[in-house]
């Protein structure tokens, strides 16, 4: 017998010597919620900020100019860009944009001094924004190596609550859910932030999209 | 699918004795005796339990439906344990259409030897690891060092405890047994090419390790890590983590090893809606972890593109046939039992001697490595490792009963001894132990009484069969109680016995007040019962006293919260 068959084998002689209870999932937990945009954006900005991620909201028309300033200020002089980002985002800049490629190993995203990304979803309850590597995201690696992480994010993404953001999820991609700058408590419950993911996440917020 | 078996379904059987960390060298009381007159440890860990216990609460009050959360957590698991089979079956096919390989392994010894032969496979001679409960139980990293394998934790609490030769005490932070002055000294010996001026400011130390494996991530081409669910539905594989170090042994090797529990596996990707809020208010009391990786066998050109799964038994179905410790599989790993327990917080997380300590240790060690009577077996005494309070049962997010299980196994393994001291004593509670719904229902009754008491802290009477709880009686639990005596709990449970006898004997008697005993260990009616509230030393925790009940109203609005 394989093993395969062993354990399956031995589940089914499990179930069958000890009776299954009756069950049906109470679904009773709050799901399809909707937020007036100022409400979802309110929330969300205040659970970003209380992870100490650096929140700036714009309209898009601004948002290269923010973009921009953010970099400046963070003083990012080599930026990686996955190959879908709209580079219109990247026009007030004036550093080296580098257009990721998979084909680049990991070790050398270590180069850049930031990276600035899109997102796919993002759940205003908990301050948690979705990556699912589409074109606009790239590659997991690409948002993680990089020490500097900026993120935009457009408010029409953003969904009330847990269940309404996984609802908005494709299940096969890769799928990164990222709630403030890396952290660590290990060492007597004291917070460090910023071990191994990057160290600063800076949101930018399109309010009308 | 239903007739593999003929005749009689066989039991079927416990990891291995002397395998894996499932198992420590002396019986808990032991064990405990050391690390209770261990201060820095007891002060570390009362700091930690404390803290983490106050912002869980913070978090989950602040959700308006977390009792209907915890509701649907608990049937999913259910239903996912009614319908093992088949999920296992659909997490295989899934998996294995994405381009991964899935793996199956009786015990651990198994497990250990393919995740060994697939390391060699690729030509490596190490592997970066993500901190797994899976891989420690099953003793992985001591396999591949045997093996000529280098094992790497990367996840800060785990490479204190790899490069001290130390093990895990907290399941959250298993090296909060150590303070900063000694994480020091541990980097400064064992970390090639450290500072020697390092000093002991926690971000140091933590960029200290973060220089250290930086590389190690960068170089090394296998990673191994656990799962916190695996979605039949989907494939979907999923790791929660607060660092990173877990995105980068996801996302940056070439190939990953996965090992998991066959209990991890969820239904739906839907179901992800549920634990996803029930994992982390629970665990770390954040609304959210940093980081959540999900993927599903392999992407190209994204991540590691070979991709293996080793679903573990070792003792899980033997857990799965016994019908009340079936229960201990629906952990999530919270830790949140091991936060409000006033055992663990005395004792911690070494005296439990295996890899899952504290309240849920007691129960799941047991059912997955087994009690052996013949052998003296030290998992035979962490049934009684707890006072039974009841406060890991109010705050477990999947609602596992641990009190009736701990009393079940109490139960179990009574029979399974000689005539013994213990064994006496034991069958003395015989009526209390056949029936551990009767004793939790009594005990939650005695907590639902401070909740229920009025303004003046008093109640009047609990409704029958409990009523013989109310009475006034006269408890021997002097004030300077010592641990070993209350752990010894014979006359606990004696007491207990009595007190159920009485409850089914005097229907309606009026009774005084419910409430912890003095030192705050026993839950009994205890002589300055008069009082409500925690124990006089203030580290009690039980149902009620901080805040855990549900107050009227929390849970019947669905307003949205901001
Ligand atoms: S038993 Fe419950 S509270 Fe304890 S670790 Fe498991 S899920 Fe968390």
């Amino acid at each position: 017998m394989t093993a395969r068959e062993t354990v399956l084998g031995r589940v089914r002689d499990a179930l069958a010597l000890a009776p299954r209870p009756e069950v049906t999932v109470p679904r009773e937990y709050r799901t399809g919620r909707t937020l007036p945009d100022g409400e979802r954006l309110a929330l969300f900005v205040d659970r970003l900020t209380d992870y100490r991620a650096q929140v700036h909201t714009c309209t898009a028309d601004r948002a290269a100019e923010v973009i921009a300033d953010v970099l400046r200020e963070r003083g990012a002089r080599k930026v990686g860009v996955p190959a879908g980002l709209d580079r219109g985002l990247l026009a007030g800049y004036d550093g080296e944009v580098r257009e990721d490629d998979s084909n680049i190993p990991a070790p050398r995203l270590d180069e850049l001094d930031g990276v600035v990304t899109g997102s796919a979803v993002s759940c205003a309850e908990t301050g948690t924004i979705f990556l699912d590597g589409s074109a606009d995201q790239g590659r997991r690696a690409l948002s993680l190596v990089p020490d500097l992480h900026v993120c935009v994010v457009d408010l029409s993404s953003v969904a009330a609550g847990v269940p309404e953001a996984v609802a908005r999820l494709v299940p096969e991609r890769p799928t990164t859910l990222i709630s403030g700058p890396s952290a660590t408590s290990d060492i007597e419950l004291e917070r460090v932030e910023g071990v191994h993911g990057p160290r600063t996440l800076d949101v930018v917020i399109r309010t009308d999209v | 699918m239903s007739s593999t078996f003929l005749g009689m379904p066989a039991a079927p059987p416990r990891s291995p004795y002397g395998t894996g960390n499932l198992r420590g060298e002396r019986k808990f009381p032991a064990a405990a005796h050391d690390e209770l007159r261990d201060e820095q440890l007891r002060r570390n860990l009362g700091k930690a339990t404390r803290t983490i216990r106050g912002k869980r609460l913070d978090v989950t009050a602040e959700l308006p439906d977390w009792e209907r959360l915890r509701d649907a957590g608990s049937a999913i698991k259910t239903d996912t344990m009614n319908r093992l089979p088949e999920l296992l079956q659909e997490l295989e096919r899934k998996v294995t259409e994405h381009g991964g390989t899935v793996h199956w392994a009786r015990d651990g010894v198994e497990a250990n030897e393919i995740v060994t032969r697939l390391v060699q496979e690729t030509g490596s001679d190490e592997v970066i690891k993500v901190k797994s409960m899976a891989t420690q139980e099953i003793g992985l990293n001591e396999h591949l060092t045997s093996r000529g394998i280098t094992a790497y934790e990367t996840d800060l609490a785990e490479l204190i405890v790899q490069l001290a030769d130390d093990k895990p005490s907290h399941i959250l932070v298993p090296a909060i047994h150590r303070n900063r002055e000694e994480i020091r000294e541990i980097f400064r010996a064992a970390i090639p090419g450290v500072d020697p001026e390092l000093d002991s400011v926690p971000a140091h130390l933590a960029a200290a390790a973060r220089a250290y494996l930086r590389e190690k991530f960068m170089t090394t081409q296998v990673a191994v890590s656990g799962a916190n669910f695996g979605i039949a539905e989907t494939g979907t594989l999923s790791v929660v983590e607060s660092e990173g170090n877990g995105r980068m042994c996801l996302t940056l090797p070439r190939t990953l090893i996965t090992v998991m529990g066959i209990e991890k596996v969820l239904p739906r990707y839907q179901d992800l809606e549920v634990f996803l809020q029930l994992l982390p208010r629970s665990s770390t009391g954040e609304r959210m972890n940093p980081y959540t990786s999900m993927w599903t066998g392999v992407t190209p050109g994204d991540g590691p593109q070979e991709f293996h799964l080793v679903l573990l038994d070792n003792g899980r179905t033997a857990a799965l046939a016994d019908e009340v410790g079936r229960d201990a599989l629906n952990c999530i790993r919270c830790s949140a039992c091991l936060n409000v327990c006033p055992v663990y917080e005395r004792a911690g997380g070494h005296a439990y001697g295996s890899t899952y300590p504290g309240p849920i240790g007691a129960v799941l060690t047991p059912q997955l490595a087994g009690m052996h009577a013949a052998k003296d077996d030290p998992n035979s005494s962490l049934p009684y490792a707890s006072t039974l309070c009841g406060a890991c049962f109010d705050a477990c997010p999947v609602k596992i009963d641990i009190p009736s299980l701990l009393v079940e196994l109490r139960h179990q393994h009574t029979e399974q001894s000689g005539t013994t001291a213990e064994k006496l004593a034991m069958k003395a509670a015989a009526q209390v132990m056949k029936r551990p719904r009767l004793y939790t229902a009594a005990q939650k009754a005695a907590g639902a009484g401070r909740v229920v008491a009025g303004r003046d802290g008093r109640i009047s009477h609990l409704p029958p069969p409990f009523a013989g709880w109310t009475d006034s009686r006269d408890i021997p639990a002097p004030p300077k109680q010592t641990f070993r005596a209350w752990l010894a709990s014979a006359e606990g449970a004696a007491e207990l016995r009595a007190a159920a006898e009485e409850g089914a004997r005097k229907p309606g008697h009026d009774g005084e007040q419910v409430g912890p005993g003095r030192n705050g260990t026993h839950v009994s009616p205890g002589r300055d019962a008069e009082q409500v509230g925690p124990g006089r030393d203030g580290t009690h925790v039980s149902p009620g006293h901080d805040g855990e009940h549900v107050s009227p109203g929390r849970d019947d609005e669905d307003g949205d919260q901001g």
